[in-house]
């Protein structure tokens, strides 16, 4: 179904600049569903998620460049980042609510700024790498993430542990008092979400040729992955997707007219859900069902004249 | 010999005021409503845009225009209120802070690119025919500007500490401050008190961002950068004190300024430094240096 679709798109349509729509999407539905791991389903805003981005991102690229084999490099991007996320998450969890928001936005702040005063050259592709770059490989790559990054978390989410995250979302007390232990679910959510995180910021890094390390790290990677999880809707699995959907297609469409006028749109659009529809697109389409469904049943029930 | 540590402290204290005064504003929204407006350094920016037409295109003084600047700075305030807070007020704390913080960033957003397109990505300046002019005090160079800055922080916290200390609508402000439940019973209009308080907050940012056109300089992407100053001095100062957040501010200013002049190659670690500062305070300390223990 979709999944075929998907993995047979570039073999359909040999249009480069299609696929690198289409790994866009994926990366922004990456970056968007490990966000969603802490901030949809644990409800712990966190706006530092770049950080973790752009260490997988430096790790992978570092080890990579050197000669590591690239899984391996995918890998320990991944555990960098996890690493960061121990590191940070025991004095940051002692913080609640919009404390630890502005908590991880300052941490993420930190290391962007640090990244960038001691990596500040770009870091290129040498010859070799340059010269076998291809775009085919990278897609999969994307795809083949993209998908577990999904199924994780939906794992996750399904199971007791992400019934346990969800109990800490609602009412944090009400859960310690049901012998939910809140730091265990927070710590392993926000782990989840930088291991994944930081592969996103592997394959990141293997698909762009040349780039400043510091990129990955800008707060704007942070802030689109969280709107686009809001405007699909946090809490679900599909909300990251559609909302990296909605996205890039509002941004290709607009790309031609008025520059960055896609940003205003979205901002627009985030704060009308924010205000009006907190369950973004999916809570919008559950209720447009509901009504047809009960525009349905009243067809049904109505006496035959 | 104490020449360059007097000047660095001298520079230190000169920003700290407008970090202070931004702080100022940002607090009076955060501690009276609640909301956690993260948008209010892109209304600083307008502020600055403000002065900066009024400077090129009217060429009117930027210390004459700011009646004009807090005019504009008001109705945004009340516009920003009516249609999107104003809903918020109903809400648990904590979702209201968190919804508002959400509000706040698509708001910044849209601000943020609305000045792109208005002003384009340039850096822009408000440069008077007195914008170079110093005095030396003691062997340190005080910038006229920048003193005057200092002056005008000094005079607004003023103005604002009688205000709400001598006056019975800054009585209510604060009583609904406290209990915000227990003020409406006493008969306290609550949209009244926010609204107003949400406006004097934005009215701050605004003459905060045009201090900031004419000592230093604008540009769209400002918002973020001094949204993060204000936060960091309104946790550093403590909530519920106008004085102490000033001085936070002052003590942030200070402590960059140091920070770059001690570290080696300090100066790209600027912003660092406060930043690791506003963490340890938020976990050690989190009432701040003059905030009342509330948790």
């Amino acid at each position: 179904m979709l999944l075929a679709f998907l993995a047979l798109l570039p073999v359909v349509l040999k249009n480069d600049s299609i696929i690198n729509l289409a790994i866009l999407v994926l990366l922004y539905v990456m970056l968007s569903s490990s966000w969603n791991i802490l901030g949809g389903y644990t409800g712990q805003t966190n706006l530092g998620h770049a950080a973790f981005f752009g260490l997988g991102s430096l790790a992978t690229r570092l080890l990579w460049i050197s000669g590591w084999p690239l899984a391996l490099s995918l890998l320990a991007g991944g555990f960098v980042a996890v690493v960061l996320a121990l590191l940070i998450g025991f004095p940051a969890f002692r913080l609640r609510g919009v404390y630890f928001a502005i908590g991880t936005l300052a941490l993420g702040q930190i290391l962007f700024v640090t990244v960038g005063n001691v990596l500040p050259q770009i870091s290129a592709l040498p010859a070799k790498y340059l010269a076998s770059y291809e775009l085919l490989p990278r897609y999969y790559l994307f795809l083949g993430l993209a998908v577990l990054i999904v199924g994780v978390a939906s794992v996750l989410v399904h199971s007791r542990l992400g019934l346990g995250m969800m109990a800490v979302r609602e009412e944090e007390d009400a859960a310690e008092s049901l012998g939910i232990s809140a730091l265990r679910h927070k710590l392993l959510a926000l782990c989840a979400s930088a291991f994944l995180a930081g592969l996103t910021g592997g394959a990141f890094a293997f698909y762009h040729v040349g780039y400043y390390p510091q990129f990955p790290f800008a707060p704007v990677w942070t802030f689109d992955a969280m709107m686009m999880a809001y405007i699909g809707g946090t809490g679900t699995i599909e909300g990251p997707i559609i909302g990296a959907l909605f996205y890039v297609v509002v941004k290709e469409l607009l790309a031609l007219k008025l520059v960055e006028f896609h940003l205003i749109i979205f901002g627009i659009l985030f704060i009308l859900v924010v205000l009006f529809l907190p369950g973004g697109f999916v809570e919008a389409w559950k209720r447009v069902r509901k009504a047809l469904a009960r525009q349905l049943k009243s067809f049904q029930s109505r006496p035959s004249p | 010999m104490l020449g360059p540590i007097a000047q660095n402290l001298v520079f230190g204290i000169l920003v700290g005021a407008l970090y202070g005064l931004a702080a100022v504003g940002l607090s009076m929204v955060f501690g009276v409503t609640k909301f956690l407006n993260v948008a209010h350094g892109e209304l600083l920016m307008l502020g600055g845009y403000a002065s900066f037409w009024a400077f090129t295109l009217l060429g009117v003084d930027p210390f004459l225009s700011f009646p004009s600047t807090i005019l504009f700075l008001v109705i945004i305030g009340v516009v920003l209120y009516k249609v999107l807070f104003s809903r918020m007020v109903k809400l648990p704390e904590e979702l209201k802070i968190r919804n508002t913080l959400l509000i706040g960033f698509g708001l910044s957003l849209i601000l943020q690119n609305l000045a792109l397109r208005l002003w384009t990505a340039d850096d822009r300046g408000v440069t008077t025919a007195y914008s170079g002019w110093a005095i030396t005090l003691l062997g340190v160079r005080l910038p006229i500007v920048r003193l005057a800055s200092l002056g005008i922080a000094l005079v607004c916290l003023l103005a604002l500490h009688l205000f709400l200390r001598r006056t019975y609508t800054g009585k209510a402000i604060r009583a609904t401050v406290q209990d915000w439940e227990a003020a409406a019973v006493m008969g306290i209009d609550i949209h009244k008190v926010y609204l107003l308080s949400f406006v004097l907050g934005v009215a701050l940012a605004g003459i905060a961002g045009t201090l900031v056109s004419v000592g230093y300089s604008i540009e769209p992407s400002m918002g973020l950068h001094w949204t993060l100053k204000a936060l960091i001095v309104m946790v550093l100062g403590g909530l519920g004190s106008i004085m102490g957040t000033f001085v936070g501010g002052i003590v942030l200013g200070v402590t960059e300024s140091a920070a770059s002049y001690l570290i080696p190659g300090g100066g790209t670690y600027r912003e660092v430094v406060g930043l690791v500062l506003f963490v340890l305070v938020l976990i050690l300390r989190p009432q701040g240096l003059f905030g009342a223990k509330e948790r």
